[in-house]
């Protein structure tokens, strides 16, 4: 992959940040980190306004018709941007690994999707692979633990991207769970479908961090970060849990996820 | 096997309450899938050999047909007989047929998962005829009435003390009376018990993993040598083996070798690789003077040719379930039938329909690890998703489903009703949540909240109602 | 009525792949693949010089529990006898009645009793020639035959096979070779055993145990020649 930016590039690149239906919902800061990360890498970040969800909802519970309406959406919305860029692993994994073969039947549509999967990212693999960022300006105090994301690790090889940069954040310490590569259990519905089974699989989880000692919880997905948050605090655990991209942007001030704001 | 999988929900919370059980599985969990990636590290070769495999099962099912009239060929001129079974009830006629011609009192069995789908012991038991499992795990479970829960360690969900209990209470009639603590003396009284009965028995029923038309044999993998002996002492050997476990050659099955070990155990090679072809011959000292082969389809072949064709592949390694924490969290018995884990999820809806079977392929998180160490390449979650869309398309998701689906979908396709609604709820939840970030309980998340708290969100609006108050300028909130 | 049932699935598998009967360039090539098999991706390890080979062979057979000696042909007959002094077992074991079993000294070691045949449930050693050893994986390989009966593999507690150094070979392929040689693709023996250490089962909390059913101890004497 490219090691540094191209020094002949002009103009910034002009990527489109794909904001999350969860993100949107329950967290925007991890879209205006994504955003600032981005832009402090040379690049000129538009959010296209008609954008809703890349449709993995519908897709994982069997309703083709409906995703492929929102897959249509996505790929109108999304048109002309050199990349596309999520901050999760799940979405970006469904745009970049999952439209095309949504359009099997339908060639024009097909070649679109195709198109747009060539162009779409998970956020921190785009700066390392493909924009070449090794460092960030950051500091963060404290020990870490990296929870990988199933979708962002086996669909879009997301594993030591994350890692490299956390590295360089200053005074942040990175402390291995037992099993990173484990599920955590949100799975999408699956957490709410078959609550007891997603109980199990989160509570194992809850039970690796704590062993990691680490104070803090980081993943690129949003809907594992609820899904430990929610855990960890019913059980009473004192780690925090943010999305990786705001460390990464320096923005580990805001309240963590499930924390009240006044918290600091 | 009587399915319970229409009551998975119910075997669920059972496993997940049984303490015995989820040891075991604490075990399994780390164990398995340690000794795979060993395995698989130590042969440079392992990711290439895959490929391979998964292309020449592939290439075996495209040209299915010709592979098994070419296998029978060569059986029957060696003097053997194969018999063709469309569904279970011919396969369970035609193998007590074949025992009764030789007026066998006693089957020995060993390890065939494939018995379990026809349900062959208790048609057996039910003509006065005893099938005795020899494969440890399946005589430990025989003994117990239980149905296997995995598809290579039929006991796995089983300690050591309740093994123990089991022998103590069935092998007392036997002159074995004391309560044993060492997993060698188990295994030692099993050997001395079974080795009788491999003596005495009138035929041998044993699987097969392949069928190598090539030359007409049966292949079977185990490390106990039980099938060995339950192939060479009786009269009569029987091989029980559905339509896609047939390969072309020698040299396919040597790649597929080289998966099937590494990915199932960890280990190299198994102890006992067996190809078995035909009858004794004239001058052997030894062997079965009767060699049957039972070809079973039981809805396999309607899947070829079709997008689910891929879970034909499978070689019976059991890696996915090793390695699936859905498996890993409840066991295989909550599966309800024969085949548990990810390639139970995507075979039984194929082998007994759908309706009954609906929950399995539900029950995921399309986590991918089951595709990562298939050695066979098998997209077990794309298959998943293949009968999660069978279902929607009949109707089968459950209605509160379909209707929270259509609402979503509605809001979904329509951007600026959904920044409204979106909008609105993030006002709401953010408000309400404010003085600790976090609900305890929630109208309509009661699944979510009864066992982790739901994260607020904080105020400021959704993402695109600050985007847009910025004016898309780059700023910080 | 049996018929019937081969034509149902037979049909019906080609019913699902949309052809008839397999014809024209398909069957020729399914055809030469059974005539020609190709072999898959090369194994390194099971193409080293044959000097390595027989070590490797040994390294892998130690590790899945089975004793090795490696003795001159003339020793062949001592070393089997005092492997069983050693190891405390009695002096007496069915042996297979193979021509090339018989031509160790075994008439050297008077106090060894011997009974060429089949084995018996009482039998607690055998002793067993073997068709080929695979370095890859240090497996044995035994053809069935009037010179090796199958049960000698399996019903002793203790099995010792005397195999030549020159029948280890690199892999699966060679082991496949040899038996389309000896005995030609349509006619292999009724039974090709290949052992990987003695018996074992880890069916009891995944832990290993050996014998299960076959034999508990396998020593393997290799024959320099």
């Amino acid at each position: 992959m490219s090691s540094s930016p191209s020094v002949s590039q002009t103009r910034p690149r002009r990527v489109a940040l794909f904001v999350t239906c969860l993100v949107d919902l329950f967290r925007p800061s991890v879209g205006f980190a994504a955003i600032k990360l981005l832009e402090d890498a040379g690049c000129a970040v538009e959010v296209p306004p008609l954008q809703v969800c890349c449709g993995q909802p519908a897709y994982n519970s069997g309703d083709r018709a409906t995703t492929r309406a929102i897959a249509a959406q996505v790929i109108d919305a999304f048109e002309g941007f050199e990349a596309v860029v999520a901050p999760s692993g799940s979405c970006g994994g469904m745009l970049a690994h999952h439209y095309p073969g949504l359009f099997d039947d339908d060639p024009a549509m097909k070649a679109r999707a195709e198109d747009l999967a060539r162009r779409s990212h998970e956020l921190v693999s785009f700066l390392v692979d493909v924009l070449g960022v090794n460092s960030v300006a950051a500091r963060f105090d404290g020990a870490v633990t990296y929870h990988d994301s199933c979708s962002g690790l086996r669909e879009l090889g997301v594993k030591q991207q994350p890692r490299r940069l956390l590295s360089s954040v200053k005074g942040l310490e990175l402390k291995e769970m037992a099993t990173p590569e484990v599920c955590c259990g949100f799975g999408g519905t699956f957490c709410v479908k078959y609550p007891e089974i997603s109980n199990a699989m989160v509570g194992e989880k809850s039970a690796d961090i704590a062993r990691s000692g680490a104070d803090t919880l980081l993943a690129g997905d949003l809907g594992c970060l609820m899904n430990m948050a929610g855990k960890l605090q019913r059980q009473g655990s004192p780690v925090r849990v943010r999305h990786v991209a705001e460390v990464l942007a320096d923005m580990a001030g805001l309240a963590a996820v499930g924390e009240p704001e006044t918290k600091r | 096997m009587q399915s319970t999988a229409h009551d998975f929900k119910h075997n669920v919370g059972e496993a997940l309450a049984d303490a015995n059980l989820q040891d075991s599985l604490a075990k399994l969990k780390v164990g398995f899938s340690e000794r795979r990636r060993q395995a698989a590290e130590r042969l440079p070769e392992f990711e290439a050999l895959r490929d391979a495999a998964r292309d020449i099962k592939n290439h075996a099912l495209a040209n299915l047909d010709f592979y098994l009239e070419e296998f029978e060929r060569k059986v029957v001129a060696l003097g053997g007989h194969v018999h063709w079974a469309p569904t279970a009830a011919d396969a369970r006629r035609i193998i007590a047929d074949l025992c009764r011609s030789v007026g066998a009192k006693t089957v020995a069995k060993s390890k065939s998962m494939v018995s379990e789908e026809i349900a062959l012991n208790e048609h057996l038991e039910a003509l006065g005829i005893a099938p005795i499992e020899t494969d440890l795990g399946e005589y430990i479970i025989q003994l117990r009435h239980e149905p296997p829960s995995h598809i290579i360690a039929p006991a796995v969900h089983l300690t050591k003390d309740q093994v123990a209990d089991t022998f103590l209470e069935h092998h007392k009639a036997l002159g074995f009376s004391k309560r044993l603590t060492e997993r060698n003396d188990l295994v030692a009284e099993a050997r001395h018990v079974l080795r009788e009965k491999f003596l005495k028995a009138d035929v041998g029923l044993t699987g097969a993993n392949f069928l190598v038309a090539e030359t007409g044999s049966s292949m079977l993998v185990t490390n106990e040598g039980n099938a060995d002996l339950s192939n060479t002492m009786p009269r009569m050997h029987i091989v029980l083996a559905s339509i896609e476990k047939v390969i072309p050659t020698l040299e396919d099955a040597a790649v597929l070798l080289r998966v099937l070990a590494r990915s199932a155990t960890g280990q190299e090679s198994s102890s006992y690789t067996t190809l078995n072809t035909g009858p004794k011959r004239r001058d052997d000292l030894d062997g079965p003077s009767q060699y049957h082969v039972v070809i079973l389809d039981n809805g396999r072949s309607s899947v070829l040719g079709t997008k689910m064709q891929d879970m034909l592949r499978c070689i019976r390694c059991g890696a996915c379930m090793n390695h699936c924490p859905v498996y890993g969290a409840i066991g295989g018995h909550a599966y309800g039938w024969v085949y548990p884990g990810p390639i139970g999820a995507v075979l039984t809806p194929q082998l007994i329909g759908v309706e009954e079977a609906g929950n399995l392929p539900n029950a995921s998180t399309f986590c991918g690890r089951c595709e990562s160490v298939c050695p066979v390449r098998i997209p077990l979650p794309g298959l998943m998703r293949h009968w999660r869309e069978r279902e929607f398309e009949h109707h089968l998701t459950p209605r509160t489903v379909r209707q929270g689906l259509a609402i979503w979908g509605y809001a979904a396709r329509r951007p600026r009703l959904y920044r409204r609604l979106t909008g609105f709820a993030n006002r709401l939840l953010a408000l309400f949540g404010r003085a600790t970030g976090r609900y305890r309980a929630l109208p309509l998340a009661g699944a979510w909240t009864r066992f982790r708290d739901f994260p607020a969100p904080p105020s400021g609006g959704t993402f695109h109602a600050q985007w847009a108050r910025h004016g898309g300028a780059r700023t910080r909130p | 009525m049996s018929e019937n049932a081969r034509s149902q699935i037979l049909n019906g598998i080609r019913r699902a792949l949309h052809r008839g009967e397999l014809s024209g360039a398909s069957r020729q090539a399914a055809e030469a693949r059974l005539a020609r098999p190709p072999a898959g991706p090369a194994v390194a390890r099971a193409r080293l010089p044959q000097a390595e080979q027989v070590t490797l062979f040994c390294q892998w057979a130690e590790a899945n529990n089975a004793t090795v000696g490696r003795v001159a042909a003339a020793d062949v007959a001592g070393e089997v006898a005092a492997y069983l002094a050693r190891n405390n077992l009695p002096a007496e074991a069915a042996m297979a009645p193979s021509p090339q079993l018989d031509t160790y000294n075994w008439a050297g070691q008077p106090m060894l009793s011997l009974r060429r045949g089949a084995a018996r449930g009482s039998d607690q050693v055998s002793i067993t020639g073997a068709f080929a050893g695979i370095a890859e994986t240090g497996t044995l390989v035994m053809a069935s035959g009037p010179d090796h009966p199958v049960t000698l593999n399996l019903l002793p507690d203790t099995h010792v096979v005397v195999l030549r150094e020159a029948d280890i070979v690199g892999g699966y392929e060679e082991v496949w070779a040899r038996l389309r040689q000896r005995y030609g693709k349509d006619c292999m023996p009724r039974t090709v055993n290949t052992i990987t250490g003695p018996s074992r089962t880890g069916d009891i909390e995944q832990t290993i145990e050996l014998g299960a059913h076959g034999p508990r101890r396998m020593h393997i004497v290799i024959v320099r020649e």
